[in-house]
């Protein structure tokens, strides 16, 4: 099965480099970018239907050995990450065909798209802890360009923000990546796995590298106090680019985090875990007090998206199976639910003319349907029931409850309630209360972009419904998979013991 | 630039960087030298006539653009891991010929491979070259 | 030789975060540019240097002679060099960009996507940032 392995990166690489060689025809390109994305959601499926059949899945590039070659792995949380990907990746493609103006089509826009989702799938597939780096390299650079294309004033001065302060966390993984090397001997994560825990390496050097590793990961995915560049830069670039970015670029990073506070650094759970719980804490509570005073849509909405990773770091740092179980839940939901909500804001803006609160209104009235594709999203990611959000808060406090730890379960609550109060905020200035006179009245949409518009949002809010009433099955999922998580022997096993190979 | 002299050597040096070049990316098989450094010395090549005569003129008498060297590069490269995944070994399992070559080595999929990575290096620096040169 | 490249690493490190505080970004692009420096040699540094042991199995040996150079961090630095090549000629064309469409090299004069500002609308609502 080892072709399952490489064809989420291959894909996406194939379909860039065909968008590349077809640079002066915009039409190919729409369409080689749409049959890509579906391709590569197809396999990712594939994927985890193998996974889930068949166990934790190993390939060794270019049949070099373990631990000295290239070692791709995919256990059902990558799987399930690359599922997502894919997910996104097609939502989006499909999305961009209505928003992305001909300009940027013609720069590229397409060859980069693709190029961020071989980045990302990549970096949940690989084994390797330098090979993770040069997958976020990748998935940066595309990022990086995607962001500033276009070159409105804006966009140059978030670029900005935003490739500095990741140029410094990419100075500080090859940093701990060296240290890390010199210290151990070995860059792969489950050789690393195995020669920490022998205990031949001193626990106070593996705490060092675990902060080094900590604050590197921390920086992508904006966690508190490295988070002020998100902010600052994600509301820049097109709705649909913001959209992927929120949807996949910090959970990059939470993964990074999970799969090395989960396989590799638990020589000392006691203080490295405690430290992760006041950082998801803090994370939460500045998260959704910086929305709370926000006017403009997509900086809400950015700000919502650190908050939320709060949520995700919690299970982490409550490290027992349920909780994982939970932040993997959580994961899925938020990707979703996030995405869904830059999306509608999209909309919103497409069919009022504007992102800030204060200048739209009364948009219930005029277009129901999409008060109703906002309604959802939102309330999922607030947390009521019966939709997805509910169901991985649900998950996240029983395990939080079940190890006593009630300070983070009642913070997780007060913010599940700010959260709602500024859904609600959105909710009554965009569509509850009148317009103002002075604005224009509403456009609709050209027929074409009703579809490349309206599917991938009502196609992305349906999923939020159908995970809160069929959360059964994608729970048990996410158990097994946290249960491979919880107890690494296995992925271990698959990787060093010859498993697949 | 405006200068005779160094119009006059980039007219000869042109041929025989790219030639040299080529005699990088061949030799790196077991010796120093490689894709990745074949590569620069055919983009500095090209970026040398860009600085004696200009960008525009570079285009012109380059056979492929920039962009699509590095698509063909790319995809080259690519080609070279499928050829092992075709033969049922992992992706990138490197299938060679036994007959041994003079100067090249074996025949197989890493030079395939470094070509790969040859066209792309030039495909990239010449277009971050061409892109800095002509914002002037 | 360790406690001079040590030194070095040092400071290039501390070289690079000056320069990142500066305000004005081709600073900034310096800074990063040592950054980078700086971790690489690190890798090359802390993996233990060796000098004139290159990794090569003679002839009928099965492994290298002790001590060998290990090759493992020269391949992490070169790819990483590569990439950062990459990386840093982007930044010194969006840099660039950034430069002509906002007329400054001020960092702190790079305000613009820290609140929203629209002709028409007044102040007071436009974000808490202004208040």
């Amino acid at each position: 099965m080892n072709l399952l392995l490489v064809l989420p990166i291959l894909i996406p690489f194939l379909t860039a480099v065909t968008a590349l060689l077809a640079w002066h025809n915009r039409l190919l390109q729409r369409r080689i970018n749409v049959a890509g994305a579906s391709l590569h959601f197809a396999v990712a499926l594939g994927l985890l239907a193998s996974v889930s059949r068949d166990g934790i899945q190993v390939t060794q590039i270019g049949n070099w050995p373990a631990p000295f070659g290239i070692t791709l792995v995919a256990d059902l949380f990558s799987a399930i990450m690359v599922t997502m990907t894919g997910l996104m990746g097609l939502t989006v493609a499909v999305y961009s065909l209505g928003t992305i103006d001909a300009r940027r089509e013609s720069f590229g826009y397409y060859a980069l798209l693709h190029t961020l989702l071989m980045g990302v799938s990549g970096a949940f597939l690989t084994g390797d802890m330098f090979n993770l780096y040069v997958w976020f390299e990748v998935m940066l650079i595309a990022s990086f360009v995607l962001m500033a294309l276009g070159g409105a004033k804006e966009q140059l001065e978030g670029a900005l923000k935003y490739v500095t302060i990741n140029l410094v966390s990419s100075a500080l993984f090859l940093t701990s990546v060296g240290v890390l090397y010199s210290v151990t001997g070995t860059l792969n994560m489950a050789d690393l796995a195995r020669r920490v825990s022998s205990g031949t390496i001193d626990p106070g050097l593996t705490t060092v590298l675990a902060m080094m590793f900590l604050v590197t990961f921390g920086i992508k995915a904006a966690l508190f106090p490295l988070f002020f560049w998100l902010p600052a830069s994600y509301h820049t670039p097109p709705i649909a680019i913001t959209a992927l970015f929120s949807g996949l670029l910090t959970k990059v990073g939470v993964y990074a985090l999970v799969r090395v506070f989960t396989l590799i650094f638990v020589h000392d759970v006691a203080f490295t875990h405690s430290l992760l719980m006041v950082i998801a804490g803090l994370t939460m509570v500045t998260g959704v007090l910086g929305a709370v005073a926000q006017m403009e849509m997509r900086r809400l909405l950015s700000f919502h998206i650190i908050s939320q990773i709060g949520y995700l770091l919690m299970g982490l740092a409550l490290f027992t199976e349920l909780a994982l179980a939970g932040t993997i839940f959580f994961m899925v939901h938020v990707i979703i639910a996030k995405s869904a909500l830059f999306l509608v804001s999209g909309l919103v803006r497409r069919v009022a003319g504007s992102y800030h609160l204060k200048e739209l209104g009364g948009l219930y009235r005029s277009n129901t349907g999409l008060a109703t594709l906002f309604f959802v999203p939102a309330m999922a990611l607030a947390g009521i029931p019966p939709l997805s959000g509910f169901w991985a808060k649900l998950t996240l406090v029983r395990a939080g409850l079940e190890i006593e730890d009630y300070a983070i379960v009642a913070v997780s609550l007060a913010v599940s309630i700010l959260t709602l109060f500024s859904m609600t905020k959105i909710w009554a200035e965009v569509f509850w209360k009148d317009r103002s006179e002075s604005s224009d009245p509403p456009k609709p949409l050209s027929p074409f972009q009703r579809h490349s518009l309206l599917i991938p949002a009502v196609w992305l809010a349906a999923l939020t419904v159908l995970i809160g009433v069929g959360a059964e099955p994608i729970l048990d999922l996410a158990m097994d998979a946290a249960a491979q998580l919880h107890d690494p022997s296995a992925y271990i096993r698959a990787v060093l013991g010859g498993g697949a190979v | 630039m405006d200068s005779l002299v160094l119009r006059t050597a980039t007219r000869y040096l042109l041929p025989l960087m790219l030639l040299f070049s080529i005699f990088v990316l061949l030799r790196g098989h077991n010796a120093p030298g490689g894709g990745f450094v074949g590569g620069l010395v055919a983009a500095s090549a090209y970026a040398l006539y860009a600085i004696a005569y200009d960008v525009q003129r570079t285009r012109q008498i380059m056979p492929v653009s920039p962009r699509r060297l590095t698509g063909v590069g790319l995809l080259l490269a690519v080609t070279s891991g499928l050829i092992g995944l075709a033969a049922g070994d992992p992706f990138m399992t490197a299938q060679r010929d036994t007959r041994e070559l003079p100067v090249v080595g074996k025949l197989g999929t890493p030079l395939l491979f470094d070509i790969g990575v040859y066209l792309t290096v030039i495909g990239v620096t010449l277009t971050i070259i061409f892109a800095l040169a002509e914002e002037e | 030789m360790e406690v001079v490249l040590a030194v070095v690493i040092g400071a290039l490190y501390a070289a690079g975060l000056y320069m990142m505080l500066r305000r004005s970004y081709v600073k900034v692009v310096i800074g990063l540019a040592l950054l980078s420096y700086a971790a690489s040699l690190l890798i090359f540094t802390v993996n233990g240097v060796t000098r004139g042991r290159p990794p090569l199995v003679p002839e009928g040996a099965l492994r290298p002679p002790e001590p060998f150079a290990d090759p493992l961090p020269q391949a992490l630095i070169l790819t990483a060099i590569v990439i950062g090549f990459g990386v840093q000629a982007f930044t010194v064309v969006l840099f660039k960009r950034t430069y002509q469409a906002t007329e400054t090299d001020d960092l702190d004069a790079i305000r613009s996507t820290e609140h929203h500002k629209k002709p028409g609308v007044p102040a007071s609502i436009s974000g808490a940032r202004e208040g």
